[in-house]
């Protein structure tokens, strides 16, 4: 609350508005000094948020924080000034031009139900430009840009923000004479608030349209969009939400690193790069990881990438590991040293790069997934005969089983080490129990 | 076998941690790979420590947003991809109108439009230099593997608040989104990297405030209260202050690491993943007896003009590794004298560039 009483909170040093004759946006700024006047803020607890357009001219007016920022988006930095500091009265002055624009943001801010109070300067048409049509210009009016009437449906705005849960939402007329009361309910609501203000253009809209203070309230009346409020929920703000949220949170770790540290040995003395092709679903990725890991935990340095579609759980998954005695500078694979072939899909997709394999390389397969094209040595992935139960369902642990077996790049224990550090419980214990199968 | 701590840790997680130990305490953003593991990560660790991390309903909004924060006090950062710096394009020029500190991490894919989503690239380096009209300054660092993401991203916090202005963290899909290995102790301690001062170059900015002074920010030219002005003289101070601000401290933002070899007359340019084939690649020449020098620049934007004339000296080749079709080249070329051979090595095919391919250049 102010210290002191302000009579009005217009900058008055900056009078008289700049607005053209009979416009009334000088009525409604008029109309919110009075409502913080009745509300008794001082201006510091204010913050004017304003669109672009004529409505545009009005932050310099307030002697409350004001904020000038881009066409349409007015919305947007009124909800980040409030996320920031709840404590602060935010309204945002936008005209039915910003609306336009800015669509996609006053539908959003609705449905997050932001703590922000949205006046709408809502004139039918593009004033600072020259009158050209706008998203709420009725149908058949004249403007520079309709010029034999214009042919689109006029945009809700007040009912826009109502079905998409918007907290308080009014309409309202730059005549009326509790708008002040009306912006103070408004601002006293905890949720979005809006009020679609409906105005006069004196300079365009009128002047062409035959549409004074009369023919707006019978257009008003004739597009049953009536006056007063529309809507009034106790729906919980975004920033009381939050905190909600931030309450939860609070109770969680921090993010941190997974650390591996060094408990094995490795003779390793150039790198070696791997492919393990396979299917979604076969945890080819999770497979990367475990030789990754082992290969770290040996003393060696990793790198490890995965490609799979954009659509998950089906197609191809692809994991591509560089392991080696020096940190890895290039993490690419233009050639495998060694690739290992586990489905269709990703024999498919990495066969660009077994084709260039060279005789000094190696590539695995399963079942059926030989002849490869390439000069590299090509075995089957022969796995022990007391792994074939888990073949099908987890042919990727078994896989870097084999092929820890195979390279010996660090050792056996390593890879087991591997699963316990980074696998969850349950997982790391189905893992374990396939990896013995190595070891009878 | 000495013990050692390694992280695996992919560029995402280093870079969100970067910004959540510089201090930012907000963020917003909209999904896009390979910038979304950013989002994600800040959206979970915020709130944990009382701030704010929000999806916008799209890039727009998200920078709207944190612009809106900004002004109310927080510390903030973004992160998007090449198609989500084409939407950031306005509101960055509103932050440079505005002086909002504000740090983006751009992580390219291969472009234009959807391009070869998702692989990555070098494309936006020249698009974030000239993210927005009126061609203002703006700051981009450019990381070459995680440990740097992770010290780079803090160091943009700073760069932020002292200039008052966007920077960008030029990163790319493969550092962002592959897991490495890293040296633990790399991330704990900091590269021995000059101190940026914390004393703003100008005003710093002051939030709104209850019962504090009253605040105006436009995007308008302004006066120095941040009152929409037409008066030739202020727009033409404030413009050009906008540009000095930055210009005039070249020397303090260049960061660069020279790898000079004496007697050497070729030097190998390069940024960002592709300076990591760079290193590979001069590795491999001098086992083999050959001579080469190497710069990594870490400080894109403004251009380390002084710190690249220097390595210049007994020069008479550049090779120019970058993942585009020689957007760093043409700047090496405005520089260097007119008799040293510039020779770009180029990928615009989803592929990392290799070190044979810079090794093969080098035996040109």
């Amino acid at each position: 609350m102010a210290d002191k009483i302000f009579d009005t909170y217009i900058a008055e040093d900056n009078l008289p508005y700049e607005f053209c004759p009979g416009c009334s946006h000088g009525k409604v700024l008029g109309a919110i000094s009075n409502s913080l006047k009745q509300q008794g803020l001082d201006p510091s607890e204010v913050v004017i948020v304003t669109d672009i357009g004529c409505v545009g001219l009005s932050d310099k007016y307030f002697v409350t924080h004001a904020f000038h920022g881009l066409h349409g988006r007015a919305i947007t930095y009124a909800s980040g000034i409030k996320m920031q500091n709840p404590d602060l009265n935010v309204i945002v002055l936008i005209g039915d031009g910003g609306c336009g624009i800015g669509g996609h943001h006053l539908l959003n801010a609705a449905r997050l139900n932001t703590d922000i109070s949205v006046l709408v300067f809502n004139n039918f048409n593009f004033g600072m430009t020259g009158g050209q049509h706008s998203v709420t210009t009725p149908l058949d009016s004249i403007t520079p840009t309709t010029s034999l009437g214009s042919t689109d449906a006029p945009m809700d705005i007040a009912g826009t923000a109502k079905v998409n849960g918007g907290g308080f939402v009014a309409r309202a007329t730059a005549f009326d004479k509790d708008l002040p009361d009306l912006i103070e309910k408004a601002m006293r609501h905890g949720g979005f608030s809006l009020i679609d203000i409906w105005e006069l253009c004196t300079a365009y809209y009128v002047a062409r349209n035959d549409f004074g203070r009369k023919e707006m309230l019978s257009y008003m009346n004739g597009m049953e969009m009536e006056s007063g409020v529309l809507q009034k929920t106790d729906r919980p703000s975004f920033q009381t939400s939050y905190k909600g949220i931030q309450e939860q949170a609070s109770k969680q770790k921090p993010m941190s690193g997974l650390v591996l540290e060094t408990q094995f040995s490795s003779t390793l003395d150039k790198p070696i790069r791997i492919v393990l092709a396979g299917a979604a679903g076969q945890k080819v990725v999770s497979a990367g990881n475990l030789l990754a890991s082992a290969a770290t935990l040996s003393g060696l340095w990793t790198s490890r990438r995965a490609d799979f579609p954009i659509t998950i759980q089906t197609g191809f998954s692809v994991a591509e590991v560089v392991i080696s005695p020096e940190p890895v500078l290039y993490s690419g694979i233009v050639k495998p040293d060694v690739a290992a072939l586990i489905a269709p899909e990703g024999k498919a997709k990495i066969a660009r790069l077994t084709k260039t394999m060279k005789k000094s390389d190696t590539i695995y397969f399963a079942e059926g997934l030989g002849d490869v094209e390439s000069s590299a040595k090509q075995y089957p992935l022969e796995f022990p005969n007391s792994a074939q139960k888990d073949i099908r369902k987890n042919i990727s642990a078994l896989t870097a089983g084999y092929l820890a077996k195979q390279l010996k790049l660090f050792p056996f224990e390593a890879l087991k080490e591997a699963v316990r550090k980074i696998q969850k419980p349950k997982i790391a214990e189905i893992n374990l129990g396939i990896l013995t199968c190595f070891e009878d | 076998m000495n013990n050692q701590r390694r992280e695996m840790v992919d560029g995402a997680a280093a870079i969100a941690r970067g910004a959540l130990d510089a201090g930012c305490d907000f963020f917003a953003g909209y999904p896009i790979t390979p910038a979304s593991g950013i989002l994600s990560h800040m959206l979970r660790e915020l709130p944990k420590v009382g701030g704010i991390g929000l999806q916008g309903e799209d890039e727009i909004s998200s920078l709207g947003h944190c612009i809106g924060a900004a002004t109310a006090g927080a510390t903030v950062f973004t992160a998007t991809s090449g198609p989500g710096l084409s939407l950031y394009s306005e509101n960055l020029g509103l932050s440079i109108m505005m002086e909002v500190p504000l740090v983006i991490a751009i992580s390219q894919r291969l472009g234009p439009s959807t391009g070869a989503a998702t692989a990555t690239a070098q494309g936006d380096i020249q698009f974030m230099r000239w993210c927005t009209s009126g061609g203002y300054p703006v700051i981009v660092l450019s990381p070459t593997n995680i440990q740097e993401s992770y010290h780079l991203t803090k160091r943009a916090f700073k760069l932020a608040k002292r200039f008052r202005s966007p920077v960008f963290i030029a990163t790319d899909k493969e550092t962002v989104m592959t897991t490495e290995s890293v040296a633990e102790s790399e991330i704990l301690s900091s590269p021995e990297w000059p101190d940026i001062p914390d004393e703003p170059v100008g005003k710093p900015l002051y939030p709104y405030e209850i019962n504090g002074p009253i605040h105006h920010y436009t995007g308008s030219s302004h006066t120095e209260e941040g009152h929409i002005t037409k008066n030739p003289e202020i727009i033409a101070d404030f413009n050009e202050r906008l540009k000095n601000k930055i210009d005039d401290h070249t020397d303090e933002i260049s960061l660069v690491k020279k790898d000079m070899d004496n007697g050497s007359d070729t030097l190998i340019i390069s940024y960002g993943i592709s300076a990591r084939s760079m290193e590979a690649a001069v590795k491999e020449l001098r086992s083999n007896g050959n001579k080469v020098s190497a710069l990594t620049v870490y400080s894109l934007w403004p251009i380390p003009e002084k710190k690249i004339l220097s390595s210049l000296d007994g020069i008479k080749r550049i090779i120019i590794p970058e993942m585009n079709h020689g957007q760093y080249r043409h700047e090496i070329e405005r520089l260097a004298n007119e008799n040293v051979n510039i020779v770009g090595v180029n990928r615009v095919d989803t592929f990392l560039i290799t070190p044979e391919e810079i090794i093969k250049a080098y035996h040109g």
